[in-house]
C-alpha cells in the first residue's frame, strides 16, 4: 500500500506542471488586454500604460512570466486580483466553503440515491422499476442545468411557495462564520429555525447540482452490478446458504463499488463545472460564480489563480479517490 | 434411506429463440458415503442437474421435478430460507474454476470464516482456529499466514483447497464436485482428487464428482452416471461401466480415451453416430 501511495503521489507533480502550463497558458490567449481594461472608457497614455504593465510583470518574456508564476504559487501567492487588489487565495478560500458545501450535499444526495438504484435496477434487471428507473436516469442526465433548475424554482418557489429561490440563508438570521458552512454554522448559532433555513436553501441547488451525478453513479452501478452478479464468486457466496442481502450487498456490492468509486470521483470535476451554473441560476455566493465574474471582468490573476486552485483541488479529490479504491480493490493493493 | 433422492428432473431455460432443455427428465441417487460419478460432454447437462439441487440456477431457468428429496426433506416444497440453511452447511459445492469462484476483495480467512458464522454458533476466535485447522486439513502450508491472502496472491490449487476447505467447513453429508480439476495443472489436478477422495473417505460423505475425464472415474467413483444432450444415457457400477458399457453412446466415449485407441487416429463420438449406431 505504501509503494502504491507513493507511486500515485508521484504523479501529482506532472499533473501540477500540466495545470500550471495551461492555466497560465490560457489565460494568456483569451481576448481582452486586462491593463487596457483597468483604465475602463476613459482610456490611458502610453506612459502609465507601459508603468502598469511592468507592475504586473507582463512586460517579461514569457517563460519568465511562467517562471516566477509557478515560484509564487509553490510559496503560497495565487497573485492579486486586478479588481478587489485581494489576493486570490484569500478570495478563494472565503468562498470556497459555499461551494463544498453545496457540492458536499450534491453529491451526497447523488450517492445516497444513486447506489442504492443502481443496485436494486440490477437486481430487477428488466422490471418496471429498472427500466423506469434508467428511463429517469437518462432524462436527469440529458436536462440542461439552467433548464432544469429554472423548471425546479418555478414549480417549488414560485407555485408552491416550498424553498426560497436563491441565497444560503433568509436574511432574518446572522451569525458569525465559524466553519463556513452554513448548514453547521446555524448549528453553533444556536439560533431557533436557522438551521432549517439553511437547509430549505440547499435543496433545490443540491436537487439540480446532483442530478447529473446522480444518474452517471445510478447508470454505472446497474452495469457494474450486472457484471458483478454474473460472476462465479458470487455464485459461490450463494452456494455457502448466504442470504441474498449479503450476496448483493457485501459481496457483489463491494466489487462493483470499485468502478462506481472513480466515477464518482471524476463527477467532482463535473460538479465544479455545474456549481458555475447552478451558483449563477441561485446566487449561491462560491467560487463557480467567482469564476465567471473574474472571467467577464478580464481579471487575469483570479481566472489563473482560481483554475489551478480548482484543478488541484480535483487533483486532491481523485488521489482520495485512488487511495479509496487502493483500499477496496486488494488487486492494486498488493501489486 | 438414500442422502439425495432425484426423479425425472427437468430443466428448462427460456432464451430469446424460446425455451432450451438443458435437462429432460434424468433421475439421480446418492447414498450416504457413496461417489457418484456424472460423465458426459460439455452441454450434456450435468452441471446443470447439481446447481438444480443447490437451487443456484438463474431466474431465466425453470426446474421441475417428481421428486427432489434431501435426508428425506422435500427440497422443492422448501422454503428459499429453509432451504439456505441445507445449502452449505449438509450440501456444498465446488467449483471448475477455483480462482474467479474465490471473492477477490476478501482474504481467504474471512471467506471460509463466513460459513462458520452462517451455519454455527462458533465464536469469533474459534472461527479463526477452525479455519486454521480447515486449511491444514485441505494442505495449504502455513495456514496462519495463508488466511490473510487474497485469491490473486494464491495458485489454481491453493484456491482450489480454500474452495474444498470451505465447502468441508461444516462437515457436509453431500459435497458436489464440480469438474474441479479441469481448470488446474495435471501434478495439482491428482493432487485435488487425491484430496477430495481423502476427505471423502475421512468424513463418510456422499461425494458427486461431475466430470468428463473416464479416467477420473475409473479411479475414484463407486457408481457413474453417462449423460449426453440432458438425457441419462446409462447408470451403472463402475466396474460394469468400463467392462460392459450397455449403451452406445457409453462404449463411443470409452473409445475415445487415448488407451483404448487401436488404430492410429484416436476416434470421436461422432464416429460412432456416423456409423449409424444411434446414442
Amino acid at each position: 500500500m505504501l509503494r502504491f501511495l507513493i507511486r500515485r503521489l508521484g504523479l501529482i507533480i506532472p499533473t501540477f506542471i500540466g495545470i500550471t502550463l495551461v492555466a497560465f497558458a490560457f489565460v494568456r490567449v483569451l481576448p481582452g488586454d486586462p491593463v487596457l481594461l483597468l483604465a475602463g472608457e476613459r482610456g490611458m497614455d502610453p506612459e502609465r500604460y507601459q508603468k502598469l504593465l511592468v507592475q504586473f510583470g507582463y512586460d517579461r518574456p514569457i517563460y519568465e512570466q511562467y517562471l516566477s508564476y509557478v515560484w509564487g504559487l509553490l510559496h503560497g501567492d495565487f497573485g492579486v486580483s486586478i479588481s478587489t487588489k485581494r489576493p486570490v487565495l484569500d478570495e478563494f478560500l472565503t468562498l470556497f466553503p459555499a461551494t463544498a458545501e453545496l457540492g458536499l450535499f450534491a453529491i451526497l444526495f447523488a450517492v445516497a440515491i444513486g447506489i442504492p438504484a443502481g443496485i436494486l435496477a440490477a437486481v430487477r434487471r428488466g422490471s418496471l422499476f429498472d427500466q423506469a428507473a434508467m428511463g429517469v436516469a437518462l432524462t436527469g442526465y440529458s436536462m440542461p442545468i439552467f433548464w432544469w433548475g429554472l423548471l425546479l424554482i418555478i414549480l417549488f418557489s414560485g407555485i408552491l411557495g416550498w424553498t426560497p429561490v436563491s441565497g444560503r440563508i433568509s436574511f432574518l438570521y446572522f451569525f458569525p462564520s465559524v466553519t463556513g458552512f452554513m448548514t453547521i454554522d446555524a448549528l453553533l448559532s444556536g439560533q431557533s429555525g436557522a438551521f432549517g433555513s439553511a437547509v430549505s436553501h440547499l435543496v433545490l441547488p443540491t436537487i439540480v447540482l446532483g442530478t447529473i451525478p446522480l444518474a452517471v453513479i445510478a447508470r454505472q452501478t446497474r452495469s457494474a452490478m450486472l457484471e458483478v452478479l454474473a460472476e462465479d464468486y458470487v455464485r459461490t457466496a450463494r452456494a455457502k446458504g448466504l442470504a441474498p442481502s449479503r450476496v448483493i450487498g457485501l459481496h457483489a456490492l463491494r466489487n462493483a463499488l470499485i468502478p462506481v468509486i472513480t466515477t464518482i470521483g471524476l463527477q467532482v470535476g463535473v460538479l465544479i463545472a455545474g456549481a458555475i451554473l447552478t451558483e449563477t441560476i441561485f446566487s449561491w455566493p462560491g467560487i463557480g460564480k467567482w469564476m465567471v465574474d473574474s472571467i467577464s471582468r478580464r481579471d487575469y490573476p483570479v481566472v489563473q489563480g482560481g483554475l489551478v486552485l480548482i484543478a488541484g483541488l480535483v487533483m486532491v479529490v481523485n488521489l482520495v479517490v485512488d487511495i479509496l479504491y487502493g483500499l477496496i480493490n486488494p488487486r492494486i493493493r498488493h501489486r | 434411506m438414500s442422502l439425495l433422492e432425484i426423479e425425472n428432473l427437468r430443466v428448462t431455460f427460456d432464451t430469446s429463440s424460446g425455451p432450451f432443455a438443458a435437462l429432460s427428465g434424468v433421475s439421480y441417487r446418492v447414498d450416504p458415503g457413496e461417489v457418484l460419478a456424472i460423465v458426459g460432454e460439455s452441454g450434456s447437462g450435468k452441471s446443470v442437474a447439481m446447481l438444480a439441487v443447490m437451487g443456484l440456477l438463474p431466474p431465466s431457468a425453470t426446474v421441475t421435478a417428481d421428486a427432489m428429496r434431501f435426508e428425506g426433506r422435500d427440497l422443492l416444497t422448501m422454503s428459499a430460507a429453509e432451504r439456505r440453511k441445507i445449502i452449505g452447511r449438509d450440501i456444498s459445492m465446488i467449483f471448475q474454476e477455483p480462482i474467479a469462484s474465490l471473492n477477490p476483495c476478501f482474504t481467504a480467512g474471512f471467506q471460509i470464516e463466513e460459513v462458520l458464522a452462517r451455519h454455527t454458533d462458533l465464536p469469533r476466535r474459534a472461527r479463526r482456529q477452525r479455519a486454521i485447522e480447515l486449511m491444514q486439513a485441505v494442505g495449504i502450508p502455513e495456514p496462519k499466514r495463508r488466511l490473510a491472502s487474497f485469491p490473486h496472491q494464491m495458485s489454481g490449487g491453493q484456491c482450489q483447497r480454500v474452495m474444498i476447505a470451505m465447502a468441508i467447513a461444516c462437515a457436509p453429508k453431500l459435497l458436489i464436485a464440480d469438474e474441479p480439476t479441469t481448470a488446474l495443472d495435471v501434478t495439482i489436478q491428482k493432487q485435488i482428487l487425491d484430496l477430495l477422495m481423502r476427505l471423502q473417505a475421512d468424513h463418510g460423505m456422499g461425494l458427486i464428482l461431475i466430470t468428463h475425464d473416464m479416467g477420473v472415474v475409473a479411479e475414484t467413483a463407486d457408481r457413474v452416471i453417462v449423460q449426453y444432450m440432458g438425457r441419462k444415457m446409462e447408470e451403472a457400477d463402475v466396474l460394469s461401466l468400463f467392462e460392459n458399457p450397455q449403451n452406445a453412446y457409453t462404449r463411443a466415449l470409452l473409445s475415445a480415451l487415448p488407451e483404448n485407441a487401436t488404430g492410429t487416429r484416436l476416434p470421436t463420438v461422432a464416429d460412432f453416430r456416423l456409423a449409424g449406431e444411434d446414442a
